[in-house]
């Protein structure tokens, strides 16, 4: 594929994927020749239910090994110390059944800080999330809008260079939604590189800046969002956006 | 009624006992059984399915077939009798080890294999190695594994057939409330056997009232996910 | 393997809840039957001989049967049981060292107070047990080995009744105690032989009498065993031995007579 983001790319892709293929009983679900990340984000992956979108970001995040093929940070292939510099948020949270403090302090702990930082830490982090005074709560008792929040704090809290995001907002409504997308975007005003899952045109608009558009497991189109919106190069663009049913 | 309730010392003494040798057995069990669940919820090895299937038919382990085993294991002709610990408390201990701990382990696998399904991808996220997520997965699974721990001590104390065949009923040494039970009854005592097993019902009904008390506390941001 | 991991946790347990009463290492264990515990006589008397002797008397009470077995793997120190030729041959195959007479009680046909066969005042056991079969009246038998199941099957045979054709008909095997067989016969209308010990003793005896007594036929006795040294070396022999003495002298024979219950007496001492 040509490299469309040439221009704002500076040395190494972030994140790559090359020759990526996974097969089920005979099928392709998901099938890669080339696709690197280098603009600065966010990346948001646009498509039909089961077009591969959730696969690729498990591929990214090494949380499913590929058939074949490999996927590269920073140049050097994916292995324990680049994964523990990434992050990744869930369709439906999937938070302790602890505390909503202890939720975080779950990661915090993890990273050797004292408990004086990690309280500290888990101050802010709970400030930035609006969810200060909900501390000692369950986690489980929280709203479907607040549980995700936490899961994007608990994220955050590995200080990551990527977070990949898979559906975040599917099942919110939209003032839950904007609260969502407004903590990823100062997330990545920060400098963390985001990759985003979404179904929902709109939010890939409001999100995005550059595109990367699946279809049934393979990327039909990667580019920035302004082309991507106002002159789709593949005819699977084009259909995706004038509404039309995508499979 | 009231007669037994009054401070009578031996009756208290059995209720003590029986107390004793069910919540030491379920000690016991727990060390052994909680681990082994949680190994066989989050390992992964050939034969594993039947270990499981094996372990759920063993929660229906037959008490007398038990005390049997173990009485033909504890007897002086026995291998293990050398260590004269048949017709003891340690006996009855054994047997209801012996019964308790399929139940432990079995839910406790249920209990740790279904939360490993809903955590396993995020913790993978967080860095959390298979084995480290252990202790997690159990202690998110608390609530549940307080339930697997009353049904073994629930099991335990309400056992009469392997108790009476290794412990012997022996006043003062091995007479326990359900063993008490089955003897006053045969003794035609009916009313003195109705009695002492609703002080066994009190018991087992204040055991797991407490505890639920506990898990209802601990697990109040359950509810919204039962 | 199994057996080391067994063994180590049957040490730890043994440490964890070693308490008071195993501290104590003067104690005997005595296989004996129900009757004697059913009846209240152990309880009553073994206090008299531990003050004496400072010997603790732990009484594993099952059916003769399982406590002759029981004595045989060496699970017991004395044997006090009542099946007379069970226990000369418990002794001739060199388990036990001699038998002695103790004392003695009988039998009774216990039965609903309708008496369907017509048995009531008789004094011929075997008679009334032939009229009990051709009434087809329910029977309710121990079924378990034990003495008084070995002494009634003696009864059935000198009848002429094949009692294995009729089981699970009018002839019903209950497999437990005599206090548990009691509690059946009582819920279904049965003639029961019981001892008389146990039914002195037995508290839901609801509209069930004594119907045939005296026959010298129900004469019950009951032997003690010391369980022999030499064939299980960790025998208590010299405390056994003191506790046959004792039941069989004067202080234990005094005992037992004076063991009542509602003024009866349940036992009759009848050592040489």
């Amino acid at each position: 594929m040509r490299d469309l983001l040439a221009d704002e790319t500076f040395g190494q892709p972030l994140i790559e994927a090359s020759g990526l293929r996974i097969g089920r009983n005979g099928g392709t679900l998901l099938d890669i020749a080339h696709l690197a990340l280098d603009g600065p984000g966010p990346t948001v992956i646009l498509g039909p239910n089961g077009a591969g979108k959730s696969l690729l970001l498990r591929c990214l995040h090494g949380l499913i090994t590929p058939d074949c093929g490999v996927v590269r940070q920073g140049g050097i292939p994916l292995n324990a110390a680049a994964r523990s510099r990434q992050a990744m948020v869930f369709q439906k949270p999937v938070l302790l059944r602890r505390s909503v403090a202890a939720n975080l302090d779950f990661v915090l702990k993890r990273q050797k800080l004292s408990r004086r930082d990690r309280k500290a830490r888990i101050a802010t982090l709970l400030d930035e999330g609006g969810l200060e005074g909900k501390a000692r709560q369950p986690a489980r008792s929280l709203s479907g809008g607040e549980a995700q929040r936490l899961a994007i704090l608990r994220a955050l809290a590995r200080a990551p260079d990527i977070l990949f995001l898979d559906e975040p907002t599917s099942a919110l409504d939209p003032s839950a939604t904007q609260r969502i997308e407004a903590m990823v975007l100062i997330a990545a005003r920060r400098g963390t590189r985001i990759v985003m899952v979404t179904h929902d045109i709109g939010q890939a608009r409001r999100m995005g800046h550059d595109i990367v558009l699946m279809q049934t497991g393979q990327v039909a189109e990667h580019a920035l969002a302004r082309d991507f919106f106002d002159a789709p190069q593949s005819q699977a663009a084009r259909r995706f956006l004038a509404g039309a049913l995508v499979l | 009624m009231l007669l037994i309730l009054s401070g009578d010392s031996e009756l208290w003494a059995i209720v003590l006992l029986s107390l004793k040798v069910s919540l030491l057995a379920v000690v016991v069990a727990a060390a052994i059984g909680m681990p082994l669940g949680a190994a066989l919820a989050v390992g992964r090895f050939p034969g594993r399915r039947l270990v499981v299937v094996l372990l759920n038919a063993l929660m229906g382990l037959p008490p007398v077939v038990v005390g049997l085993l173990v009485y033909l294991m504890l007897s002086r002709s026995g291998p293990l009798g050398v260590l004269q610990l048949l017709y003891t408390p340690t006996a009855m201990i054994i047997a209801q080890v012996v019964l308790v701990t399929p139940i432990i382990a079995a839910l406790t696998r249920q209990t740790v294999e279904t939360l490993d399904a809903e955590y396993a991808e995020q913790l993978r996220s967080l860095g959390v190695s298979r084995l480290a997520s252990v202790p997690t997965l159990v202690w998110d699974g608390r609530v549940a594994l307080l339930t697997a721990l009353l049904a073994g001590f629930g099991r335990a104390i309400a056992e009469v057939g392997a108790v009476i065949m290794v412990g012997g009923n022996i006043n003062h040494v091995t007479r326990v409330m359900t063993t008490t039970i089955a003897l006053e009854t045969s003794k035609g005592n009916l009313a003195l056997a109705l009695a002492l097993g609703a002080i066994l019902i009190g018991i087992a009904v204040s055991v797991t009232g407490l505890v639920s008390l506990l898990a209802v506390r601990e697990g109040q941001g359950e509810m919204r996910h039962a | 393997m199994f057996g080391k991991f067994v063994r180590g946790v049957a040490l730890g347990l043994a440490l964890v809840s070693g308490s008071a009463a195993f501290a104590d290492d003067n104690f005997i264990v005595v296989q004996s039957t129900t009757s004697t515990q059913n009846s209240g006589l152990l309880d009553a008397i073994l206090p008299t001989f531990r003050d004496k002797t400072g010997i603790e008397v732990r009484v594993v009470a099952v059916g003769t049967g399982q406590a002759i077995k029981n004595a045989m793997n060496g699970d017991g120190d004395v044997l006090l049981v009542h099946a007379k030729p069970a226990e000369e041959k418990f002794v001739a195959d060199g388990w036990g060292v001699e038998r002695r007479d103790v004392m003695y009680n009988d039998f009774v046909l216990i039965g609903p107070e309708e008496d369907p066969a017509g048995v009531a005042g008789g004094k011929d056991i075997v008679a009334a047990f032939r009229q009990i079969a051709e009434a087809n009246a329910p029977f309710a038998s121990r079924g378990d080995d034990s003495g008084t199941h070995k002494a009634e099957l003696r009864h059935w045979e000198e009848a002429n009744v094949d009692v294995a054709a009729h089981s699970g008909a009018w002839y019903r095997e209950t497999g437990s105690g005599m206090g548990a067989t009691l509690n059946a016969a009582a819920g279904m209308d049965a003639y029961v032989l019981s001892d008389r010990a146990t039914w002195i003793a037995f508290g839901n005896k609801s509209g069930m009498k004594i119907l045939v007594e005296g026959d010298p036929k129900l004469f019950n006795q009951y032997g003690v065993i010391l369980v022999n040294p030499e064939k299980h070396a960790h025998v208590k022999a010299a405390e056994g031995q003191s506790f046959i003495d004792w039941l069989t002298g004067e202080e234990g024979q005094a005992a037992i007579a004076g063991y009542k219950l509602d003024g009866q007496q349940l036992f009759f001492p009848n050592a040489q």
